[in-house]
């Protein structure tokens, strides 16, 4: 993978790259001061006003992670492990715009009167975080704590584990973190993307933030291009653009692409001919698809989707902390058909065999890792199903020959 | 009267010999996964649970016959306190280990659900510590031990055990490894 | 329409396969390729009132804690 340019493009009414540079002088005098004084339920309905959804992947509404927070004095995490290899727009947020994302951070903080923050993020990060701490007035108390580069390491519980033991392995739920989570206190945990619009919506309220994107999906939110893609860029659209925009923003040329991966290696395929609907859940339902942390992983005509999705799946069984059997045996079980059926093995049952261990990896983990992985193999069979068929016979459609 | 607490307080010994060779034989097959023929997996680790009961049940007959032997003269303290016996220390002592680690090892066995696994896991390791100790305690005590059919008794019970341990050692030992390494 | 119903919650993290509950559980549990219990639900596998006491036997029975039998109300 190439080292991803992380100019980001802006469009429209975006938000989060306002700021000429990182420091607190060009933040304040893009955004002014961050208003203090936000108490639970003011905040709560005006994030419910908004419409603002989580970023980091499970597009949770923001409001609904707010009101589950139990009393008490919580513990507050800002969430940029970014564990998904394709994803750079945590790194370019917190990089361009760290004092946007502390504001969040801190007003979601004061909100819920929280006796901790954090700030989890790889160690790429960091230093400008401190830096930015270093820089700033209100001097909030935030812990830095380095995520390590890994598929889970963001996965809420493998957060509060590694704030609490440093190892970052996620648990087995018995409670929801929201009641129970760092050190058994309720715990409020928000992807740093999530945080920054969090701040805008503190500051410029409900109505300004619904300015931009569609009423199904306010806001506007960052993608991470890469793939077949002259550059890999991370820009910010708004939300409901459809892929075709997307695409073009960052430069690439939607006729050139054969389908695109949305919402990283647990998401879906979309294929060329639905580059036209909106970029949500809803638009993309038939595929499965949904925007999740914003990753899109372009894969140009000729290229063979099968061997692609093979790499990606095999990637996913490595990437399993091996601490549940059906993940830890499922799913490099899933891998070896997959890159059987990739390498045109004449043997028509493989296709079943997959979709068969999809089926039983399914729901059968600690975390969403194995549940993540059989959508994602699901949808690369059906969307790629001409492909399956011809491998299986033998050819493939990519190479207009045998493979 | 004396003769008859000697008696049996051998006679109790040498049957907790017997079956704590055939609990920790019971462990290794439920470590295993494995159930025995007529046996589902869940009966032999109930079974294993009973059997160190009763096991457990003949040792403290064993031990407080020889309490009560003027001969032996075993205090309470001497019971569990190894090496303290006012006779044959060595010997009775390694016995008084073994007697210590099965307690431990039942009562932690019992409480499994309260003290978690890890110390449980921790503290039934021990099981392959009590068995040598209650092995050699009772060649090196045991009045009997001069007998050919004591003799072949109990190396028959520790070839039990190695076969066992060797079999536990082993690459196939669990029912599941050949799956799981993907040779279905 | 939520309701309190039992639910029998799997431990992966802790679950080496041995098969105890499935053997007790075979309402509700088979065992997949690699010897771990699946049922309905994944992790969490509702228990019909008429299988509480088996649930708990196999709670009490896992050699590895892995098991536990709790009440839930989902929506
Ligand atoms: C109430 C008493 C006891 C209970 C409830 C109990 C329970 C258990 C359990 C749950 C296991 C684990 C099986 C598995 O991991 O699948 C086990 C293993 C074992 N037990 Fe016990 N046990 C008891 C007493 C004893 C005693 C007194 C001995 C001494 C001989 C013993 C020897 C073993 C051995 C050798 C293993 C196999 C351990 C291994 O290799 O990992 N147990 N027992
Ligand atoms: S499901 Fe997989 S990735 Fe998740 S905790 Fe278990 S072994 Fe690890
Ligand atoms: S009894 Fe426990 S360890 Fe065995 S399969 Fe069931 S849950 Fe897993």
């Amino acid at each position: 993978m190439t080292e991803m340019t992380l100019d980001p493009r802006q469009l429209g009414t975006g938000g989060l790259f306002t700021a000429a540079v990182p420091d607190l002088a060009s933040h304040e005098a893009a955004y002014g001061r961050r208003p203090s004084g936000w108490t639970r339920s003011p905040l709560l309905r005006e994030l419910e006003a908004s419409g603002l959804a989580g970023r980091g992947g499970a597009g949770f509404p923001a409001w609904r992670k707010l009101a589950a927070v139990g009393a008490g004095r919580p513990a507050v995490i800002a969430n940029g492990a970014e564990g998904e290899p394709l994803s750079r727009k945590d790194t370019a947020l917190l990089r361009q715009a760290p004092h946007l994302v502390l504001d969040g951070l801190v007003t979601a903080g004061e909100a819920v009167g929280a006796s901790e923050l954090f700030l989890y993020a790889t160690a790429e990060s960091l230093p400008g975080v401190g830096q930015a701490l270093a820089e700033r007035r209100d001097g909030p108390r935030v812990t830095l704590v380095e995520a390590p580069a890994a598929f889970i390491s963001g996965e809420a519980s493998a957060v509060v584990n590694a704030l609490e033991t440093g190892t970052a392995l996620p648990r087995d739920k018995a409670a929801r973190i929201a009641r129970s989570g760092y050190q058994g206190r309720p715990t409020l945990l928000h992807n740093v993307e999530t945080l920054a619009h969090l701040a805008l919506v503190a500051r410029y309220g409900a109505q300004w933030f619904r300015s931009a994107g569609t009423a199904d999906d306010p806001g506007t939110r960052l993608y991470s291009l890469s793939g077949d893609v002259p550059a890999e860029w991370v820009v910010e659209a708004p939300g409901g653009a459809s892929l075709r925009d997307v695409l073009r923003l960052g430069g690439a040329e939607p006729s050139s692409l054969a389908a695109v991966l949305v919402g990283g290696f647990h998401g879906a395929w979309v294929p060329a001919e639905a580059f036209d609907l909106p970029l949500t859940a809803r638009g993309l339902a038939r595929y499965g698809a949904s925007p999740g942390a914003g990753v899109l992983l372009a894969l140009a005509r000729g290229r063979c989707g099968l061997q692609a999705s093979a790499g990606i799946v095999r990637y996913l069984a490595e990437s399993s902390a091996r601490q549940c059997g059906p993940c830890m045996f499922g799913l490099p079980a899933m891998a070896t058909v997959l890159e059987r059926i990739a390498a045109g093995e004449r043997a028509p049952w493989l296709a079943s065999e997959a979709e068969r261990l999809a089926g039983l990896v399914t729901g059968r983990g600690a975390c969403h890792h194995p549940d993540g992985s059989a959508r994602f193999v699901r949808s690369s069979l059906g969307v790629f199903k001409d492909e399956v068929r011809a491998h299986l016979a033998g050819a493939c459609t990519a190479h207009h020959g045998r493979v | 009267m004396n003769e008859i607490f000697w008696a049996f307080g051998r006679a109790s010994g040498i049957v907790s010999l017997g079956l704590f060779t055939l609990v920790l034989l019971l462990g290794i097959v439920s470590r295993s996964g494995r159930p025995l023929p007529g046996l589902p997996r869940f009966s032999v680790a109930l079974l294993h649970r009973s059997t160190s009961l009763m096991a457990l049940v003949f040792l403290v007959l064993h031990v407080s016959t020889l309490m009560l032997d003027p001969h032996a003269k075993l205090s309470l303290a001497n019971a569990i306190v190894p090496f303290t016996a006012g006779w044959n220390p060595f010997w009775v002592g390694l016995g008084t280990v073994a007697f210590d680690l099965v307690i431990a090892l039942v009562v932690t066995g019992l409480l499994r659900q309260r003290i978690g696994q890890r110390a449980f896991r921790a503290i039934h390791w021990c099981a392959y510590a009590m068995w040598p100790f209650a092995f050699a305690h009772a060649l090196g005590s045991g009045t009997n031990a001069v007998d050919l059919w004591f003799q072949a008794y109990a190396w028959g019970c520790a070839g039990l055990v190695a076969v066992g341990a060797g079999w536990r050692l082993s690459a196939n030992f669990a029912e599941t490894s050949r799956a799981r390494l993907g040779r279905i | 329409m939520s309701r309190a119903q039992l639910e029998l919650h799997i431990d992966f993290t802790r679950c080496d396969g041995r098969g105890l509950c499935t053997e007790i559980l075979p309402e509700l549990l088979v065992r997949d390729d690699w010897g771990y219990p699946v049922g309905r639900g994944g992790r969490d596998i509702h228990v019909p009132d008429g299988l509480a006491g088996a649930a708990q036997d196999a709670v009490d029975l896992c050699p590895l804690q892995a098991l536990m039998l709790r009440r839930v109300t989902r929506s």
